[in-house]
């Protein structure tokens, strides 16, 4: 029992708390822009190589870094939104996806050029996970975890208590209605940026500090954070911690030996889980958990 | 002739793998061209007819399932009835849904076909590839073989453009514009809808498997790094939308001209010190993504401007108020 508490359910929390922080940008930016935000991946990537030089070349702590790191992806997200996407607002948002594709590679080019293809770390070395009474958990994961609760509640209350947040449940609910009302789209877009490239980078640093940094890390989690979006319901945030928490899970839970002495589902398939559990919504119940829009 | 063989060879390479893309472009022409369907998983379809018919047509191998040894043309075939299954599935699970649905599933399949080649190496060899994968005329020399397969990949890319012509003009490819221009009146002129996407996904997965075959048998080899969604799924689309998409033979200039730039460009840059080399790769990639951008937004038409399907002559039509009632 503590064995599966330990290496597979506080594991399963960590990532899923990880992932809601994803799915929540490409939730809210489905909500506002209307499509399926494919770069993501990689500005959480960014946001783990923004940290970087900061914990390994100029030694701060890496919880020093993550505000660093976070504003570092929030202004890409908007200068990316200026080159790339404002000039295609009129065109369909198909074409707006294309031309995330496309950032998204350019923007893995980046950070390729900059910090070459290797691997990193923040933090050499093996620090001995806490213990209480046989249960054992990694300093770094009640951190990321605590954080991230932090995060989404600051997002609750900027969402719930704020004219722009409410602006921007007005505007993702019903767009026509809420731009009759005098609401600033764009002023509203940039705010969805600032939103989504927050937690994205601090995504990519709570996701460096679980494991390694690679260039591909951002790229791996694009398919359980569109999961986990789909599965709470595009354009609901809070369905998105939901959908994000419960991916998580299932991905290493489904290496748990339930059957026998081997794992259940050999661990280099996890992401087939995030995609079983997708294919099963769309079918069963396309608008997710939380009634979100079936567009 | 043996100067001319060595002349020749970085052409006729050049012109074959050219060929390649332009099949798989073809193939997302349909979907993306015609029908307006997003596929984010042209490396899933890719690696799904490479191994098909890898397995098909080589001798038998301790390490991973083959030795069926079947003529080329088998397994070409089979690749395309593959490719053709896998994209069933995923249409028929998000066709009725909006683009960016079916856009996360094709990628959320191409990312778990990659982990399979990489990791059942009972039926794929894993890392290591399956090598030795046979072409059509192995008697003749190489030069010789270049050169068949290269008029080979040629003659499909006129068969499938031809048949695609055909079909643009044809009422059914009416109808794929109809689609993607306005699915409401489409719908409204009782079309239907799910039934014509659905083709348009399949017909063109199983061109993109077809390439991903052929592509097999050229390099005579097929590992994971060929799966990799940038060179496979963002090059393809590069090559389409700078073609221009919905035009055929946009479809077939794009991949010509899109790879000459990109391997001419890597044999500048393979001169380089090694250290800069790896790194003008990412300014290679940085530069086509900038240009998909640039043509996204400026060119949003590409080289070749998609034209409407030819009027059909008002002889040919059906005129019921011209007959005489009876």
């Amino acid at each position: 029992m503590l064995e599966f508490i330990n290496f597979y359910l506080i594991p399963g929390v960590v990532l899923g708390s990880i992932y809601a922080l994803g799915a929540i940008g490409v939730s809210l930016i489905f909500g506002i822009l209307r499509f399926a935000h494919f770069a993501h991946g990689d500005m959480m990537t960014l946001g783990a190589y923004v940290a970087l030089p900061l914990v390994v070349g100029l030694g701060f702590t890496v919880y020093a870094a993550l505000p660093v790191a976070m504003a570092g992806v929030v202004l890409m997200a908007i200068l990316i939104d200026r080159l790339f996407y404002k000039p295609l607002r009129d065109r369909p948002t198909i074409v707006v996806l294309v031309a995330s594709f496309g950032v998204a590679l350019m923007l893995r080019a980046v950070i390729q050029f900059a910090w070459g293809p290797h691997s990193h770390v923040y933090e050499k070395g093996f620090r001995k996970p806490i213990v209480f009474d046989g249960l054992r958990i990694a300093e770094r994961h009640i951190w990321i975890v605590l954080l991230s609760i932090a995060l989404v509640v600051a997002l609750h209350l900027f969402l719930t208590r704020t004219k722009t947040g409410k602006a921007m449940r007005a505007l993702s609910d019903d767009p026509d209605l809420a731009r009759i009302t005098g609401i600033n789209t764009e002023r509203i877009v940039a705010w969805t940026w600032v939103l989504g490239g927050c937690l994205a980078g601090a995504a990519g640093v709570f996701l460096g500090m679980d494991t390694q940094i690679t260039t591909l890390i951002g790229w791996n989690m694009l398919l359980p954070v569109f999961a986990a979006a789909i599965l709470g319901g595009i354009g609901k945030p809070y369905g998105a911690i939901a959908g994000g928490l419960v991916i998580g899970i299932a991905e290493e839970l489904s290496a748990y030996p339930w059957i026998g002495t081997t794992p259940l589902l050999d661990p280099t398939y996890k992401s087939a889980v995030a995609f079983a559990i997708m294919v099963a919504m769309l079918l069963w119940r396309p608008s997710g958990l939380f009634k979100g829009r079936v567009y | 002739m043996a100067d001319l063989a060595t002349f020749l060879a970085y052409p006729i390479s050049l012109l074959t793998i050219g060929g390649i893309y332009a099949v798989m472009c073809l193939g997302l022409n349909v979907q993306w061209g015609f029908t307006g369907l997003f596929n984010a998983g042209i490396a899933g379809f890719f690696a799904v007819g490479a191994y098909t018919s890898a397995i098909l047509t080589t001798p038998a191998h301790p390490d991973y399932l083959g030795g069926f040894a079947l003529p080329v043309p088998v397994g070409l075939a089979a690749a395309m009835l593959t490719a053709g299954v896998v994209a069933l599935f995923i249409g028929w699970l998000t066709l009725t849904l909006r683009s960016d649905y079916l856009a996360i599933a094709t990628i959320g399949i191409a990312e778990i076909l990659r982990l399979i080649v990489k990791n059942e190496d009972w039926l794929t060899n894993g890392p290591r590839g399956i090598p030795g994968i046979p072409r059509p005329f192995e008697g003749l020399s190489p030069f010789q073989n270049n050169l068949a397969f290269l008029l080979i990949v040629l003659a499909i890319v006129a068969v499938i453009y031809v048949a695609m012509q055909r079909g643009l003009n044809s009422p059914w490819g009416r109808v794929m514009r109809a689609i993607r221009e306005n699915e409401l009146s489409a719908r409204a002129a009782g079309k239907n809808i799910m039934a014509r996407r659905l083709e348009a996904f399949v017909l063109g997965s199983m061109i993109m498997g077809l390439g991903g075959a052929l592509m097999a048998h050229s390099i005579r080899f097929i590992g994971p790094e060929a799966t990799e969604p940038l060179l496979v799924t963002f090059l393809v689309w590069v090559m389409l939308i700078a073609g221009g998409s919905g035009n055929n033979r946009g479809a077939i200039l794009g991949p010509m001209l899109i790879w000459a730039i990109w391997s001419l460009t890597e044999l500048v840059t393979r001169q380089l010190p090694s250290d800069w080399a790896l790194r003008s790769a990412y300014v290679r990639v940085f530069l086509i993504g900038l240009a998909l951008q640039i043509i996204l937004q400026r060119f949003s038409r590409g080289i070749l401007a998609e034209r409407p399907p030819e009027p059909i002559p008002l002889d040919d039509r059906d005129q019921p108020d011209k007959t005489p009632p009876p």
